[in-house]
This record gives C-alpha cells, sequence and structure tokens, in this order.
C-alpha cells in the first residue's frame, strides 16, 4: 500500500472535505493506485540531477515597479457571498 | 534552577515599492478597503501572477548588507492553509532555494561586539487584513480588506544566536536602521512595516541542548519584543521549575498586560505541503547584477560611524547619534561637505536643531533650516560676525523663517560688536554704576566677574563679543 486511510483522512481535512465512508474507502483505493504508478519513475537512476521545479525552460520574467490600475471596489467584491460596506464579510475568525 | 535563555527571530520587512510583489495594484497604506485589488491578489482563477523586479533587487540590496549569500538560482514555493485573509489558499513564499542565505549581523551589547547568525532571507507575498470593528455588527462576523494582500514581504530568519532580550532587541534595531539606510522600508512598525516573531526557549545553564521553544507574536515595537521575551523567560522558567513542559505554541504578546497567551485554535501541526509554484519560473540572478546593486548600496551604519570617528574626528557619542537614522546622517554629510568643520557641525545638528524638530514632531527631510542655511550660519560664527550666542537666535528665526541667516542678522541689527572702544565704553557704565560690587570684586568675590560679563552682554543686547568683554572687563577690574 502507497497510502493509508489514515492519511486520505488527514490530507480530506487539509483540504476541508468532507468525505463519506465510502468515500474514504474508494479514494484509498484510488490514490494508491495512483502512487504505484508514479511510482514507476523511482526506477530511474537520478544521480546528480537537478530536482526540476518548472517544466518549461525559462526563467527571470518580471515587471517593472509601475502602478497599473485595480479594478474597483465594486468589482472586487462582484463575487463576493457576503458583503458590509466595502468588505467581504466572512465567518467570525478568532485569534 | 538557573536557566539560559535562546532566542531567534523571525522579521517581516514590507518593501517600499509602489505595487505589490505580483501585480500592478498600488501599495499604497490606508486606502478604502479593497479599492486596491485585481484579479491577481484577490486569487481570481486564472489570474497569473508576475514577479515585479524591483522585489528581487530589493532583496539582494539586503542580503548584500547582511552579508548573506546570494542564491544563483531561487524559485517561489506554495504555502497552503486556509484562512479568509489568504484568498488563493496558498501564499506564494519561498521554500528549499531563498534568495539570500547564511548572513550575518554584528550586534553590540553591553560595549562587546556579538556576530548574530542569518540563516536566511526570502521573498513572499503578504496575506490581506481582517478587520473587527465595533462599529459594526458586533460578534459574528469578521471583515476582510485585501489591498494588502500581495503585498511584498521580505522574511529575515536570524538563527537561534540571541542570550538575552537586550541582544534581541540589539539585533533587532540593528536590523531596522540597515533597511531604512537601504531605502527598501520605511520602518514603521506602528503601520506594521517592520514586524517581528521571536522563538523563545530555555536550556540549563551549561547545557547546549535547546528547550522546547514557544514563538512569540504581536510583537510590534522595541519595547514590547523586551516585555514579551522577558515575561517568556519567566514564564517558561516557571513551568520548568515545577518539573512540567513548555508546550510548544505560538503565543500572542498582549501589550495591555505585558503577558504573552496561547493562541487557541492553531493546536494541528503544520502541515504547509509547500511545492514549486508553476506559475513563478526561478529567478537568475548572476554576478553582473549582484555587482550593480553593491556598487548602488549606500554606505552603511557601521561604516558610516566609523568614518565619523575615524576621519572626522567625531566622539564615539556623536557618530552614533548622527549615524542612527540615514535622513540625519544624510543631513550632517551634506552640511559637511559645505563647512567641512566637523565637530561644531556636529553640535547644532545634535543639539539645537534635533531639539526644535523634536519640539516641532517634524522630520529632518522637512527641516525649514537646510544644510546650506545651517552651514552659512557657522561661517557668520566663524568669521565673528555674530556671537555663538547671537547664532542660537539666528537659528530660531531660520528655523521659523527659512530665511537666510545673513538677512536676518542684518534686519534683526545682531551684528556682533568687536569695536573695543564700544565695549569699553558699556564696561564703564556698568561699573560705575555698581561700585560696591566692584570693591567686592577688588576684595576677593571673584565670583562676581560672572555677574558684571551679564550685565554688560545684557545692555549690549547680547551683541558684544564676548571674548573681548572677558579681555577688557579683566584688565579694567584688576585696575
Amino acid at each position: 500500500m502507497k497510502i493509508t486511510r489514515k492519511e486520505v483522512e488527514h490530507v480530506a481535512r487539509l483540504a476541508r472535505l468532507e468525505l463519506t465512508e465510502e468515500e474514504k474507502e474508494l479514494f484509498t483505493g484510488q490514490l494508491d493506485g495512483i502512487l504505484a504508478y508514479v511510482d514507476k519513475l523511482n526506477e530511474l537512476n537520478t544521480d546528480g540531477i537537478v530536482p526540476t521545479s518548472h517544466a518549461v525552460p525559462m526563467e527571470n520574467a518580471f515587471r517593472d515597479d509601475l502602478v497599473l490600475p485595480s479594478i474597483g471596489i465594486e468589482n472586487a467584491l462582484a463575487n463576493a457571498p457576503d458583503r458590509s460596506e466595502n468588505f467581504f464579510r466572512v465567518p467570525k475568525v478568532i485569534e | 534552577m538557573k536557566y539560559q535563555v535562546v532566542i531567534g527571530l523571525e522579521v517581516h520587512v514590507q518593501l517600499l515599492t509602489n505595487t505589490k510583489i505580483f501585480c500592478g495594484c498600488s501599495t499604497r497604506f490606508g486606502s478604502e478597503p479593497n479599492s486596491q485589488t485585481c484579479p491577481v491578489c484577490l486569487g481570481l482563477p486564472g489570474a497569473l501572477p508576475v514577479l515585479n523586479k524591483k522585489v528581487v533587487e530589493f532583496a539582494i540590496r539586503a542580503g548584500l548588507a547582511t552579508n548573506c549569500s546570494i542564491t544563483p538560482r531561487s524559485t517561489f514555493a506554495r504555502k497552503n492553509y486556509f484562512y479568509p485573509d489568504l484568498p488563493k489558499g496558498y501564499q506564494i513564499s519561498q521554500f528549499d532555494l531563498p534568495i539570500c542565505v547564511g548572513g550575518r549581523l554584528d550586534i553590540e551589547v553591553d560595549g562587546e561586539t556579538k556576530p548574530i547568525g542569518i540563516t536566511r532571507i526570502h521573498m513572499e507575498e503578504d496575506a490581506g487584513k481582517l478587520v473587527h470593528l465595533d462599529t459594526m455588527e458586533a460578534g459574528e462576523k469578521s471583515y476582510v480588506d485585501l489591498n494588502r494582500a500581495c503585498t511584498p514581504l521580505l522574511e529575515v530568519v536570524s538563527e537561534p544566536d540571541m542570550r538575552s532580550a537586550d541582544e534581541a532587541v540589539a539585533y533587532l534595531k540593528k536590523l531596522h536602521q540597515i533597511v531604512t539606510y537601504l531605502g527598501i522600508c520605511d520602518g514603521n512598525m506602528e503601520e506594521g512595516s517592520f514586524r517581528c516573531d521571536a522563538n523563545v526557549s530555555l536550556m540549563p545553564v551549561g547545557s547546549d541542548t535547546f528547550g522546547t521553544r514557544a514563538e512569540l507574536k504581536n510583537i510590534n515595537s522595541f519595547r514590547f519584543v523586551k516585555q514579551a521575551i522577558e515575561y517568556e523567560i519567566e514564564r517558561q522558567a516557571d513551568i520548568l521549575d515545577e518539573g512540567g513542559k513548555v508546550v510548544q505554541e505560538t503565543r500572542l504578546f498582549d501589550p495591555a498586560s505585558g503577558a504573552t497567551r496561547s493562541m487557541r485554535g492553531k493546536e494541528e501541526a503544520h502541515d504547509y505541503r509547500y511545492f514549486p509554484d508553476p506559475d513563478l519560473v526561478p529567478i537568475v540572478v548572476d554576478a553582473e547584477w549582484i555587482e550593480a546593486v553593491r556598487k548602488a548600496l549606500p554606505e552603511l551604519p557601521d561604516a558610516k560611524r566609523t568614518r565619523y570617528q575615524d576621519e572626522l574626528g567625531l566622539p564615539e557619542y556623536d557618530a552614533e547619534v548622527l549615524a542612527a537614522s540615514r535622513d540625519i546622517a544624510d543631513y550632517f554629510d551634506a552640511c559637511v561637505a559645505l563647512y567641512p568643520q566637523a565637530k561644531p557641525v556636529s553640535n547644532w545638528v545634535m543639539g539645537e536643531l534635533l531639539r526644535a524638530l523634536k519640539e516641532d514632531n517634524r522630520e529632518i527631510a522637512d527641516c525649514p533650516v537646510t544644510p546650506g542655511l545651517l552651514t552659512e550660519m557657522l561661517k557668520l560664527v566663524e568669521n565673528g560676525t555674530i556671537s555663538g550666542k547671537i547664532a542660537k537666535t539666528v537659528f530660531d528665526e531660520m528655523y521659523k523663517t527659512g530665511k537666510d541667516p545673513a538677512k536676518i542678522v542684518e534686519e534683526k541689527g545682531l551684528v556682533q560688536v568687536s569695536d573695543s572702544g564700544a565695549i569699553e565704553k558699556i564696561i564703564d557704565e556698568i561699573l560705575a554704576a555698581d561700585p560696591d560690587k566692584v570693591a567686592d570684586y577688588r576684595g576677593g568675590k571673584e565670583k562676581l566677574f560672572g555677574f558684571f560679563v551679564g550685565q554688560i552682554m545684557k545692555a549690549s543686547k547680547g551683541k558684544a563679543n564676548p571674548a573681548l568683554v572677558n579681555e577688557i572687563l579683566l584688565a579694567k577690574l584688576k585696575g
């Protein structure tokens, strides 16, 4: 087994996903299959090869520090499920 | 038991760019909520971040000024967690390949110099701001302003090298001084431009195994840093003395009570699942770029202090005060360039000038007395046109009006009287008016000399040349 049910539960929790017992069972099997498939890559000898962070051979894509117009408060809040004045409104977060 | 405290600091430095790190929205402070936002910083699907080149340049500046190596090829990573102030559900930060590594800052505490290691400096985006306003409906809601989201930050992580709250404060002040000198941060701690978290742990004296640490947050002034660390040392010592164990946790400092308290709801161990951000390509910094940034670095506070003492011959105290902030040092340097006599310039800058600015709550950059005016006045003192005492009057007038000192002297008739005949006449009048005191003086009450000088200066409206007054008065009293 590449992945346990416990790990699936942990990852689901981190992603704020609520899974039924059946789903946990199903996804553990499916994820295990995917990981076993990808694990084939481990058969390759990668000694001395720098880890690849990006698939495209490109670097230093920059922009200059110039202000561009923002989209405006109304547009920013247009898709908000809830708002108050010019704020997004969310369930209370306590720290 | 006796304990040794071990402190490491993580400092967030907000960069003085015009725009955010990955989009063209303005970073201006205090604007209407959510007015400085766009699809990138709102985290809308499909929006792509593009790195602000200035952020990289500022990071290299910070790295060079703190003796770091600049990573030839560094990358951005996603730090995944959910919080309402983080619209994408991840923060773009750096993980395994930060832009700067392995630096050092030297601090001075109690006359001793101590090196503090800098583990790394990395670039990242800030989160938005959660607002809880009393005026809004109480209780069940939080309000989100994303103007700050995507504002560029440097996180400067120190080694756990500090062994007292004073060392931590000295390190923080040094770092603050450097980033403001570099012009990459406004250093405003109240507005959150320079924020500090402290990792604090205790170990028995003589041990070299670190204890469990607590991370202190919300310590946004040098004073709070000291208070929070000192409180935490006592708290942890009490736990250990009772045979208990310090829990690894995040604790919030409460300035009102001076105490730290556990932040609830953060018990679950962090699992950020960092991975390279596929939207941002690697940053390659070559030697040429590093050299260009190095060449443009300003003279840093340590170098300035040394130069003021060794080349300008100033006392250590003067050098310390003048180099403390870049604005003051720039002002002083401009004065010395116009009038190369460091000590008189230093006396005036540290004395009248800083006092006037402080009373006025004004920055030196807005000072009505420019280096040009101040040095013109010093030249008038040097060539004997006005006395040092009158110079104070001239200074106050310049500060009020921004007028040329020569003009003030002329308009107010402040030219020093160095005509010995005129001074002699005043002295004769004063002595004639008080024959008893003259007799007392001659009978041995030499303290009266000061009294006569005072009377003479008063009679001359402060304009008599003090050296001449002393000379002539002494001769006359000796009779």
